[in-house]
């Protein structure tokens, strides 16, 4: 079996550049990302984007192309088109690549697959026409597409960056429909000092803002009881704002509510969790070093805790020293100590921008006819009726509903299930509230399985 | 004795609640027995919610074939027994002959089943086969068939006989381990991290952690924890009603009422009764994936989504201890059924709380006595 010292699992800002950092300090690297070429989602299209997608997307966006270039240019091995499906307690990585499935024996595992959009539950959210501003993003960033009337709902940066990109692209979106609670402006107020330290993401965020409404897109502020109407297909949504409803035609319907730790690999592989009260979501524990309760296994990036693309090549950088490091090769101090000092400065803005834009309780909240998992058509009525039966967690209420089974492995249910029960218990989640999940991560081929004799395989 | 004392005293005290605690523990309560359910973990978290749901009495070892035939009677009637269905569908369980050599075997199978006086087994020829299966690949020659067997969901059916226990005041703590078991008087003590439990009767329905039990009272019964593994695909349009199995090859097969196939076979991964984890090891499933390629050509578009395994504990001789023990009075075991107990479930339950309550059952258990390894040589064990 082929053995690397490192494999990183994702080539987006954090799986680069550690891998950048730990090949040049002479480890010797495996990088396996599912997508064909680098960037992650955030960078998505970095080495294709044409001029003009470039300038709609912004300098933010441009910045991956950097990285992106350091990454081809190092000595880390890269598989695009890469998926992993299983993990080995002993660390063999086992992954599909052009119809055949293959493994390696890792010294590390770099878990760097990022954050994916918090589900959406609202009444209406499973209609055609109904996506998620992140999948409306992709669209732009891969194919230059954009959806023409779209009308864009839920909070948080990504909403008003997508919503000035729209307007940048010209087809501005029919309306924003913000849903941040009263009062949040106000509780965001004393992390404002110290994230002034990281001032220009706020002034980012105000011309964002400024430059949506100035181009004359209406925009309602603390929306609530948001239903998405139609048969088959979305036709509108409803919302109540400012003590009347107000109904907007439009079969283009893009939900968001802020992105969490895409925590299937640390999972998979047992390692503990805590329950991160202030971004609503689960986050392994994690060393200094930004290693797992399980030995070997590591995590940078937004997998951590949400910090935004910055943060996680920054965090990326640095676990590839301290790897390079650990196994005695030679690493400046002081490289480590800017990094980390720069990572600080990242992650001061963290605080407000979470006050600020922590989902409103009802997302979490669906209504008992609201769908929880789609792949199943589970309702949070029937979570919860589980519950009351005496089903007491995650677990059992998968084995009894199938909740969580299908094909997208709990990714989407996930957090809501935990949530929901947690709920009814009136206790926040605990550590282990979560799906067990299954091997393989991925959905995999009956006939690759049959063909599957990897060499030595234990 | 204190009110707190009373809580935990019992007629009856049932150490796991897997399918057969619960079973046993509903059906000694129907019987107006105290009952009492000490379980480690969760009711249903290892061998008994995650096996592959199979109600089968095809093919059993002859021994079991009264008890499983004593138990599908059960199974007939779950959903008004238990208030819940389980997902308890009748369907025939069909093991495939891909030889004629095979298909001679199954026929003097059917031939010993029907001289014990039973008649479920039945040998099908090729067409009659088809016409079960119209999917199955066309070498498959014949094969032996239970046709009114089924399928049902594990978990929710042990669930379903622990809320049916419950209502008739089964009393049930989860997450409680018996750290230790002694006898005082004629009581048995458990001491748990809650407290001492006490009752004159005590059932070892542990499963994979059953022999650890009964070593602490002196019985040897060399339980070995295996990982069997199960691989389920995406939905299929649907082409299979039977539960299938090979005469020459490991593999049980079905296709749940959603569209998806669930594929296993007794191929295990690794155990380890001690984290209560288990592993998949998919070098190992590669021949599981094949067998039903090879067997249902339909299969060679279909797409694993997931896969799982869990703890259960299997005997050497790959049949349960079932019955009293052979050392203590007031003392039964009810474990170790080597990856085909939830069939027998219902059944044994029945049975056992028979058994308890009675004193006596017609339910020919000597096969199944812990006695069997008592006078093994210690190098036998695993």
């Amino acid at each position: 079996m082929r053995s690397v010292d490192v494999v990183v699992i994702g080539a987006g800002p954090a799986g680069m550049s550690c891998a950048v950092e730990a090949s040049a300090a002479g480890l010797s690297v495996l990088v396996l990302d599912e997508n064909p070429a680098p960037g992650g989602q955030i960078w998505r299209g970095i080495e294709t984007a044409t001029e003009r997608r470039g300038r709609i997307l912004g300098p933010d966006y441009g910045a991956g192309r950097t990285v992106a270039q350091a990454f081809r240019a190092s000595k880390a091995d890269y598989l695009p088109s890469a998926l992993v499906w299983n993990i080995s307690t002993e660390k063999v990585v086992e992954y599909s690549h052009r119809g055949a499935s293959h493994q390696v024996q890792a010294g590390a595992v770099v878990s760097a697959t990022g954050a994916f959009e918090r589900p959406n539950p609202l009444p209406g959210w499973t209609l055609p026409g109904v996506t998620t501003v992140g999948a409306l993003q992709i669209l732009l960033k891969s194919a230059g597409l954009v959806e023409e009337d779209a009308v864009l709902v839920g909070s948080g940066p990504l909403l008003w960056l997508m919503a000035a990109q729209l307007v940048d692209a010209g087809v501005p979106p029919k309306a924003v429909v913000e849903t941040t609670p009263k009062g949040r402006v106000l509780a965001a107020l004393r992390h404002l000092p110290r994230a002034l330290r990281a001032r220009d993401y706020l002034w980012k965020g105000l011309a964002l803002m400024r430059r949506v409404k100035a181009a004359g897109v209406p925009v309602h502020s603390h929306a609530t009881g948001i239903r998405i109407e139609g048969k088959d297909q979305a036709e509108a949504v409803s919302f109540a704002a400012n003590g009347r409803r107000v109904r907007i035609e439009s079969g283009h319907i893009a939900l968001h509510h802020g992105v969490v730790p895409n925590q299937q690999v640390t999972r998979l592989m047992r390692a503990e969790h805590v329950w991160d009260a202030s971004q609503m979501c689960f986050r392994p524990v994690l060393s200094d070093m930004g290693e797992t309760s399980v030995a070997g296994l590591f995590v940078a990036g937004d997998g951590t805790g949400i910090g935004g693309a910055k943060a996680a090549a920054l965090q990326g950088r640095l676990l590839g020293l301290r790897l390079a490091a650990r196994a005695g090769r030679s690493v400046a101090p002081e490289r480590i100590e800017r990094l980390s000092a720069g990572l600080a400065r990242e992650g001061s803005v963290r605080p407000f921008l979470e006050a600020l834009y922590a989902p409103p309780a009802w997302i979490n909240a669906p209504e008992d006819a609201t769908i929880v998992c789609r792949c199943e058509e589970i309702t949070a009525g029937q979570v919860r009726a589980a519950v009351d039966l005496g089903a007491p967690g995650p677990n059992q209420v998968k084995s009894y509903l199938r909740s969580g089974m299908g094909p997208c492995q709990g990714r989407v249910c996930g957090l809501l299930v935990s949530q929901i029960i947690a709920a009814k218990r009136g206790l926040p989640p605990q550590k282990d509230d979560y799906y067990r999940i299954r091997p393989p991560m991925k959905p995999l081929p009956l006939t690759e399985l049959a063909a599957y004799r990897p060499e030595g395989a234990k | 004795m204190t009110p707190a004392e009373a809580g935990r005293s019992a007629d009856l005290l049932v150490i796991g609640g897997g399918i057969h605690g619960c079973s046993t523990a509903f059906h000694a309560a129907q019987r107006g027995l105290k009952v009492i359910v000490i379980e480690k973990d969760s009711v249903a978290r290892h061998a008994s919610g995650v096996n592959a749901g199979g109600v089968r009495r095809l093919g059993r070892a002859l021994p079991e074939i009264p008890i499983s035939e004593r138990s599908m009677q059960i199974w007939y009637g779950i959903a008004d027994l238990l208030d819940d269905d389980c997902g308890f569908q009748v369907a025939p369980q069909i093991k495939v002959c891909e030889t004629e050599e095979e298909l001679d075997r199954m026929r003097a199978r059917a031939a010993s089943v029907r001289a014990m006086g039973f008649g479920h087994e039945v040998i099908l020829d090729q067409a009659e086969l088809r016409s079960y299966l119209p999917a199955v690949a066309p070498h498959a020659v014949g094969a032996l068939a239970s046709l009114r067997d089924g399928f049902a969901q594990p978990y929710r059916t042990t669930f379903a006989f622990q809320r049916k226990a419950q209502s008739l005041g089964v009393r049930f703590h989860e997450g409680l381990a018996a750290q230790r078991v002694s006898r005082e008087g004629r009581d048995w003590i458990v001491d748990t991290a809650e407290g001492r439990f006490r009752a004159p009767v005590l059932l070892n329905a542990a499963g994979a952690w059953g022999g650890e039990i009964a070593a602490q009272l002196g019985e040897r019964a060399p339980v070995e924890a295996i990982a069997p593994m199960m691989i389920v695909t995406a939905r299929l349009p649907h082409f299979c009603d039977a539960v299938v199995g090979a005469a020459g090859r490991p593999l049980s097969f079905k296709q749940m009422p959603n569209g998806t196939v669930v594929i296993g076979g007794g191929i295990r991964g690794n155990a380890d009764p001690r984290t209560n984890l288990s592993e998949i090891l998919f070098p190992a499933l590669q021949r599981t994936a094949e067998t039903a390629a090879d067997l249902f050509p339909i299969m060679r578009g279909a797409t694993i989504v997931r896969s799982w395994s869990g703890v259960e504990g299997r005997m050497p001789d790959d049949i349960p201890v079932i019955g009293p023990s052979a050392r203590h009075e007031g003392l039964f075991h009810e474990f170790g059924f080597s990856a085909h107990g939830f069939q027998m479930g219902p059944g044994t339950g029945a049975i056992m709380a028979e058994l308890i309550a009675t004193g006596q059952t017609d339910a020919p258990l000597a096969p199944f006595s812990i006695a069997r390894f008592a006078s093994q040589d210690a190098s036998t064990t695993h």
